[in-house]
Parts: structure tokens; sequence; C-alpha cells
């Protein structure tokens, strides 16, 4: 960020006129609602006649490109560039009758050989995590699923990452490749996935290939962005330290930059990894098997019992990758003495492999090692199915249930939605720019409002009064919950340390397995939805709650302290003020992941854009497709740029980096 | 020590920092002032200056943080494009030099040592300090060999398979000072290297460093900030202002005869004593040469000959050379002064 100096009482009257005009903006919002009764059509509702069909522009654009220009020769030759590996992967993890037609990896092969690296890359407990997890998936009868995952994780991760490094290079090499790619990105962050998911499906064969070519473009906006920031991070005196070793500029890109930029990608690495994972369960909407077309149809026929067995493999899973590969940031270079042979230098490589080979012989002789049949599986999904509807029929506990049901629907969800979608379009669109006005400032404003006349000019404003209705009661929920939890827990740092650690390893979970405890508790309906996406959302608020209250400074609480301020008084005017630039970040991020969260919660059955947008999926409608999901990435980055624009302002004002 | 012709030979380079700085200097009225560049948006972070490095001689270039120097130092080495002015180096303009040309420059002529060592932090010390001789093609094991013998060379044998962030701050500097001197360079750029130290490594890095500048005889061109620092290693030391060279000399004739009122306050808290030999206060004879008693030798320091100052009861005593001739004398009552500090 560019150094601004703005003193304290420029500060205050941009302040004070920014209030000023955002009020009177919200005056004309409540004139227009009040006299909606005597308003020309056009200021409630985009009319029908002027409602464009731009899917059908987009359409015709699509085909246009896809047949006239050829592109679809383009993508059916990646395709089938990509398939290859992806065939050799699945017959090696699960057996399919592919090249090179060998028998599946026996589990415990598998399990040996990953619990020897995790050994190396964090020590026992490691090993255990990464041993067990898949001892687990095997025992409990879920290791062909998990394998038909993983053989598309274990391709898409790889080409994502690279291709993202790759871009990342680029970025910080060319500023305009950078200005070029930066808003593409932050759209592809926002965009709903099932927008993903058509064009890989109609551009790429249907199943594997389609599934890889989704995740991999999901996946690859995080590592761009921290390969060029880690690029940009390379300390001044090593890059001058290359040049005076006579560096040629292939030299010092490939000994120097990329070496010292190693922690931001390997971050960067974590995070492919896991939007891959988040990815790959999801493709189960365009029938890619794995375990999640199978949690998907045992939470479709009301398997709780099933689908929680799944959804602790998806978890154990998500943890393994996340841990070892923060692992592997953290990892040093370890010194050998002169001399020490070679065996001893790679011994950890040595023993993976004898680990992999001693239980890939045993499972030659013993069955169990090799797989575990039907029989044999641990799985209890019918004694946890009956435990939880047992639990859940209890009276007491159904009483609870259904009166927070109820109160929810009928109390509060409903008169929310109802009054939104009363409010003439004209003055929603007004009261979100005197919010961006008041928080923001102008450029926001026009920014908001732009973005929202196209949400309205699209024709699809009911659907997304509706979405945006869901994401907003289940944030503000996660808010109550989630803000004063985080408030208690940043008293203590045993607590503190604890809810981090909690919600760092929740945020590492596809969100699709959030959707399981809503529905064992609610069921399938609108509740369910708002609490899937409201314990989807509470984590970031909690989590960037305690990281804002434990970062205040230690001399700024002492000034509380020996002013002889109370504990609520120093909250409230030393710790919150300080914190609340970080706080807006994690709303921010719950605002994200709402949108996020509320078009898979479509599955469940909700009227909105993401209800649509799953419809699309059976046709091959990719304008209409395409048109919905702009419209939930449209108001998503409406939301990030106020918010964004407000913490930056902030902070500045504060003096906070 | 100073022979030869000059090795770096700079005369009116410019070097702004700004929008257009090629364009601006071009059309800019001479005698322009720092602050005055400053307020067209402009930094003048060298300002026509002119200075000659001689074979085998080092060069002490002293200023406050913001002076210039280490964009003076840049611009020999060309890390920074100089805006305006001629720079050869062995003869040679620097600034014609393709970028093949310069590689091949930096792979064979130039050593460079930074403040914060600049060390790789994913390569062990042998591989840092390989690190050049890999980037010119060497072999594998040449440069191994090559790479030892620097490490030995700086005192850190039995370290090489370590990584950086596993030694010292005086440890890694050695790694830096290892990895410049590997390529057997004839110029040899430190830039602040004893800075980020503790003064009691400082120091001992100090004598380190005049014990391997004993050894090789490098033509160095050495930055600091530390007064004591530059009096104690230079054989010439440039001071600078604001990009400028407010003086460039010998330490004796900056200590006795401060070009500037800058350069005074700096010099006003120096023992002098320590600094000025008596070769510097030298008196051309006039006539018969003083009379009896042992000559002084020339290189010693004041401070040295303090007793013989004291206990000799003549005004004019013999000075002599190496050699032993006699080539001049000095004058008691002066040597006195400085010796007790009085103005």
């Amino acid at each position: 960020m560019s150094v601004v100096s703005i003193t304290p009482k420029d500060c205050l009257v941009t302040q004070f006129l920014q209030t000023r005009i955002a009020l009177c903006i919200l005056l004309v919002a409540f004139l227009l609602a009040v006299a909606k009764p005597v308003l020309p059509e056009i200021l409630v509702r985009v009319p029908d006649w002027a409602i464009l069909p731009y899917d059908v522009w987009l359409d015709g654009l699509f085909n246009f490109v896809k047949e006239d220009l050829g592109l679809l020769y383009v993508t059916r030759g990646i395709a089938a560039g990509l398939e290859w590996p992806l065939d050799i992967t699945a017959n090696l993890l699960y057996g399919k009758r592919r090249w090179p037609n060998f028998d599946p990896m026996p589990w415990a092969a598998v399990a040996a050989g990953s619990a020897v690296v995790g050994y190396y890359l964090g020590g026992w407990k490691m090993a255990v995590l990464a041993g067990g997890t898949f001892i687990w998936t095997a025992l409990i009868g879920q290791w062909k699923l998990a394998m038909q995952t993983m053989s598309v994780l274990v391709i898409a991760a790889p080409v994502a990452a690279i291709l993202g490094l790759l871009m990342g290079i680029t970025a910080w090499k060319y500023s305009w490749f950078e200005k070029a790619i930066n808003p593409i990105l932050s759209v592809l962050q926002t965009l709903p996935f099932f927008t993903y998911l058509l064009p890989a499906v109609i551009f790429f064969k249907v199943g594997p290939t389609a599934g890889a070519v989704a995740t991999i473009v999901y996946a690859i906006p995080p590592i761009v962005l921290m390969t060029a920031l880690g690029l940009k991070k390379v300390s001044p005196e090593i890059v001058e330290a290359g040049k005076m070793s006579g560096c040629t500029r292939w030299q010092m890109l490939t000994r120097v930059y990329v070496p010292a930029a190693r922690t931001e990608i390997l971050v960067g690495v974590n995070q492919v990894i896991m939007l891959c994972l988040a990815m790959v369960v999801l493709t189960a909407f365009i029938g890619m098997p794995g375990l999640g077309a199978k949690l998907l149809a045992m939470m479709g026929s009301f398997k709780i019992g099933r689908s929680f067995e799944i959804g602790v493999t998806i978890v154990l899973l998500a943890i393994m990758l996340d841990r070892m590969s923060k692992a592997w940031v953290l990892k040093q270079p370890q010194h050998f003495e002169r001399g020490t042979p070679w065996w001893q230098r790679h011994i950890f490589l040595l023993g993976t492999i004898a680990a992999f080979v001693l239980f890939l012989l045993a499972a030659q002789f013993v069955q169990v090692f090799d797989h575990i049949t039907r029989l044999q599986s641990l799985s209890r999904s019918k004694a946890i199915d009956g435990a939880i509807k047992g639990f859940l029929n209890i009276d007491a506990i159904r009483a609870v249930t259904e009166w927070l049901r109820w109160f929810l629907n009928v109390k509060v969800l409903i008169p929310f939605r109802n009054a939104l979608l009363w409010l003439p379009t004209s003055a929603f669109i007004l009261i979100i720019v005197a919010f961006a006005y008041w928080l923001a400032g102008r450029r926001e404003a026009i920014i908001v409002g732009v973005f929202f006349s196209i949400v309205a000019a699209t024709g699809w404003w009911d659907r997304s009064v509706i979405t945006l209705y869901t994401v907003i009661s289940a944030v503000i929920l996660a808010m109550m919950i989630g803000i004063p939890s985080g408030i208690l827990a940043s008293r203590s740092e045993k607590w503190s340390k604890r809810i981090l650690l909690g919600c760092d390893t929740a945020q590492t979970f596809p969100s699709f397995v959030y959707l399981i405890p809503a529905i064992m508790l609610f069921g399938v309906n609108d509740v369910a939805v708002v609490f899937s996406i409201l314990i989807f959302a509470t984590v970031p608020l909690m989590r960037y709650t305690v990281e804002g209250l434990r970062t205040v400074s230690v001399e700024m609480t002492e000034v509380a302290d020996m002013s002889g301020a109370s504990r609520w008084q120093k909250l409230r005017t030393v710790q919150l003020p300080l914190a609340l630039p970080t706080m807006a970040v994690g709303f921010n991020q719950a605002i994200m992941f709402a949108f996020f969260m509320v078009i898979i919660a479509a599955f469940i059955g909700t009227q909105d854009l993401g209800q649509e947008l799953q419809r699309t999926l059976a046709g091959t409608n990719l304008g209409k497709n395409f048109v919905l999901g702009i419209n939930v990435s449209l108001m998503a980055l409406a939301f990030n740029t106020i918010i964004m624009r407000w913490v930056r302002n902030r902070n500045a004002a504060l003096g906070l980096g | 020590m100073i022979e030869g012709g000059p090795v770096i030979s700079a005369k009116n380079i410019w070097k702004l920092f700004g929008k257009h700085p090629g364009r601006y200097l071009a059309n800019m009225p001479a005698g322009k002032t720092f602050d005055e560049i400053l307020a067209d948006g402009y930094i003048a972070g060298i300002k026509d200056v002119s200075i000659e490095v001689t074979r085998g001689e080092m060069l002490v270039v002293m200023g406050l943080s913001g002076s210039g120097k280490s964009t003076l130092v840049r611009c020999f080495s060309r890390l920074h494009d100089i805006t305006g002015g001629t720079l050869k180096v062995d003869g040679q303009d620097i600034m014609s030099l393709s970028e093949k040309e310069l590689i091949a420059l930096r792979r064979s002529k130039m050593g460079m040592v930074f403040q914060s060592f600049g060390l790789l932090p994913y390569r062990t010390v042998l591989e840092n300090v390989a690190f050049p001789l890999e980037m010119r093609g060497q072999d594998r094991h040449s440069r191994r060999e090559r790479a030892l013998e620097m490490v030995k060379l700086v005192g850190l044998e039995g370290r090489e398979e370590y990584f950086p962030r596993e030694l010292s701050g005086g440890q890694q500097q050695r790694v830096g000072i290892a990895r410049s001197l590997a390529i057997e360079p004839d110029i040899w750029f430190l830039d602040e290297p004893f800075s980020a130290l503790d003064p009691l490594i400082r120091r001992e890095m100090q004598d380190e460093f005049l014990r391997l500048q004993g050894l090789l005889s490098k033509t160095i061109v050495f930055i600091t900030h530390d007064f004591d620092e530059a009096l104690r290693l230079a054989d010439r030391i440039a001071v600078m202002k604001d990009g400028t060279i407010e003086q460039c000399d010998t330490p004796d004739q900056i200590v006795l005869n401060p070009a500037t009122e800058y350069i005074r306050k700096f010099t006003k808290d120096i023992n002098k004593a320590r600094v000025v030999r008596a070769g510097a206060l030298l008196l051309p004879l006039n006539g018969p040469l003083p009379e009896g008693g042992a000559p002084i030798p020339g290189e010693a320091l004041i401070q040295e000959l303090g007793q013989v100052l004291v206990n000799d009861e003549r005004a004019h005593l013999p000075v002599a050379d190496k050699s032993g001739a006699i080539i001049g004398s000095l004058d008691r009552r002066v040597a006195l002064n400085i010796l007790l500090g009085i103005e």
C-alpha cells in the first residue's frame, strides 16, 4: 500500500461528509420504499421487456467460440492429454481397467509408506495421522471411494500448482499481466462452483477429466497470488548477491528467486491442495465417483450413519493433507556431516520404499492387507444411524430443534425474507449504495451500485434477493455466536490457542461436510441451509475475533490498565477499536464463505440462484449458468469491495500498516 | 601499496531516482542543490561525483545513512545504472557493456559483500561459497575444491555443511566474504560488511579483514558509516553527504585539515594521536639536519611516539622513511598539541 498521509482533521471532515451523503441516499431509498404503491413499475422491478436475453447471447457467444473458433478441439485435446495420467492413477489407486493394468495398490502399503513420509515431515504425531487416516479409510470400508477421489487429486493438485507457479512468475515479471489477471482471479474466487462445473462438462469429457479440469481452475488463484507475493518479498540483498555472482536471468529466476520465495510458494501449494480436495468432493454434482458422490447420495436418502462416516473420512483426509503440506512448508533443510554415506542421507526415502514394498509383499499372502471385504469392514453406519435418530427423537431434544426451527422460520427468516422481497429494486440498491458510501467511500459506492444494477438487469432479482437474504441472516446469526465466544476465548492464552487451532482445522474441511450436522439436526429444509452456513461462517468470525484481540499490543492494554479501566472499559475503548479491522477481515471471509455455502445448499432445496444453477447442470445452457454465476460473484465482490476498503482505511487511520 | 593506473574512474557521475531521471538531468540547469532537486520530485543519490580508485588501494567511503555511499558502490558494480557521467572499470566504459559482458565482468573481476550478508538461505555454507563458481559453469569438483579453500581461509572449517540460519552473525559474514572471494576478484566491494555485528565481533572481523587484505592485496571499495572503522582501515577516505563527496583524502589529512564544517564536526571527537602518523606532519628540510639523536620512523603514530615527544627537548625532530633515510623534520610542539588534544 502506498503511504498516504491523512491528517486526523481531514479524516474527520471526510468521515462527516461521507456519513451525511450516505444518510441522504438512505432517505431517498426510504421515500422510494414508502411510495411503492405509486411508483412507476420500472423502479419496483426491472420489467420483463427491459430484460434482455443475455443468456441467449452468451450461449451464442460460447457456441461461436466452441464450434466456429474450434475451441472444442483444443479442449478435447487437453482432455485427452489429462485423461492419460488420470487413467494411470485410477489404475494404480483403485484398479480401473486401464494401462498399465496393475492390481490396485494394497491399502496397507499406502498407509505404511505415508506413515514414513509423515514421520519425516513431522515426527511421530504426523506418522500416526498419516498412517491412521489410511487405516481408518480402509477399515471403515471406503478405500475404493477414497482412492477414486485421490486419483483425481494427485493429478489436479500438481497441475494446478505448476500452472499457478508459472502464472505467478509471469504476473511478477510483467505488471501488465498482473493487472490483467487480478480482476479475473477475484471473480474466479467468488464464482459459485456450479459455474466451474458446467463449462468443464461441456468443454471436456464427462467424468474424471471434467472433474479434474474444474478442480484445477478452481484451485489456481491462491498460488498465483502467493507466488507473486513471495517473489516480490525476496530481500534486495539476496537479489544483488545473485547479480554480483554473475547470474543470467534464467539463473536468477531458478537459483535465486524461486528458492528464496520457497515459503510463500509452499503456502500456496498447501492452499491448492485444500481447494482441490474441496472441489474434487463437489464434482459429485457432475457425476464424478468418489467420496463426494457417495456422500451426496447418502445425504439425499437421509442415511445419516453412512454420511457421518464418509464425513469423518473426508475430514481426516483434509487434516492429513493440510498438516503434511504445512509441515513441508516449515521443514528446514538439515545438514549432514561431511562423509555421511549415501544411504544415510536418503534414509527416509529408502524407509518409505522399504515400508511400501514390505506391505506390498505381505498383501500377497495376507488378504486383509490387500483389501477389506464388506464383511470385514468396521463400518457401524446402521448403529450410528439408529443412535442419532434415537437421540433426535428424544422428546426434549426434538422439542428444542422443532421449536428452534419454528422460531427461526416463522419469526425471523420468513418475515425478513418477505421484507427484502417487498422492497422495490431501486430502494434496495440505494440502501446498499448508502451502506457502501458510509463505510468505504464514493468509488466503492459507485462500484457496488453498478454491480447490483447488473444483477437487477439480468432479471434474476428475486432469486438473488433470496440468496442474499440467506447469506445475511446466516452471517448475522454467526456473528451473534462467533464474536462473543471469540471475545471470551481471547481472555485466556490457553483458550485462544485452542480456538485458533480448532478454527484453522475446521477451515480446512471441504465445505460439503458442513451440511452433515445441519441435515442431521434439522432434516432437509430452509433452516438446515441457514444452519450449515451458520457453522461454516462462524469459524472465520471467531478466528479473527480472537486473533484481532490477541494481537492488540501489550503496551496498549497496559495503558488501559494503568488508566484504571475496568475489564469491560478496556474491551470497549481499547481492544475492540484496535481489533476491529482484523475482525472485519473475518466478517468478509464469513460472507464469502456464506455465498459459497448457500450455493452448495441448493442440493437441500433452496429457492435461490443456487437452485437455478444446479438445474442448469442437467442441460447445456451455458449462457444461463454463466449469468447466474456472475450474479452470485457480483454480489460477493460488492461486499468484498466495501469491507476490504474499510479495513484499509481504518488500518491507515490507526497507523497499523 | 599504491601502484598502477586507476581501476575505477568516475567522471561527473550522477544517479537520480524519480520518474524520468534521464530527461530531468539533461534539462537541469547546473548548480542545483540536493534540496532543490528533491523539490522537483527527484532524489539525487549521486550528485556529480568524480573519483578514481587506484589498483591495490583501499578506499573507504564514509557517510551517514542516506548520504549516497551505498548507491555509489552499486553504481561501480552497475547494480544501479548511472544517470549521467562516465564510469570506467579497468578502462572500459561500464555503461556500454551488454548484459552478457556485464555478467562476464562480474563472474571474473568483481566480488561484493553485503550488510545483511545476502546469503541464500536454502544453500549450505559450501554451496553458498561455490554459488558464483556454479553460475559461471565451473565443474562440480573444482568449484568444491575452491570453495573448501575459501571456507578454510575465513576460518569456518568444519561448518561447510551448515545452513546460514545455523550460524552466528559474524560467521554468516565470513561466509559472505568467502563467497565474494571465490572467483578471485580484482575488485572487492564491501557494503557496510560489519555494521550488522556486535561491537566486539566487529573489531574481530576488522582484524580478520586486515589479515585477508594483507594476504590478497585487492583493490577495495569499503562502505561504512563508522568513522573509527574508516580511520582504522583506509588508505584513503571519501566522506559523502547528500550524494556528493565532501572530501577525499588520507585519514591523516582528513583529521588534520578537514575541508568543510561538516567534516570538522566528525573529526572533533576523534583522538587524533591515534590516527596521525609522524610522516603526515613532515616539514621540509631547510638547511642543516636537526641536531643529534636517532630519527623517528615516519609511519609511527603520534600516540606511539608519546614518550619521545615528551622527553626529547629539541624543537624539531628528524624523521626517517622505511629505508632509514632522513626525509624531513617534525615540529615537536605541533605533535605534542596533537598528542594532548589541544586544537
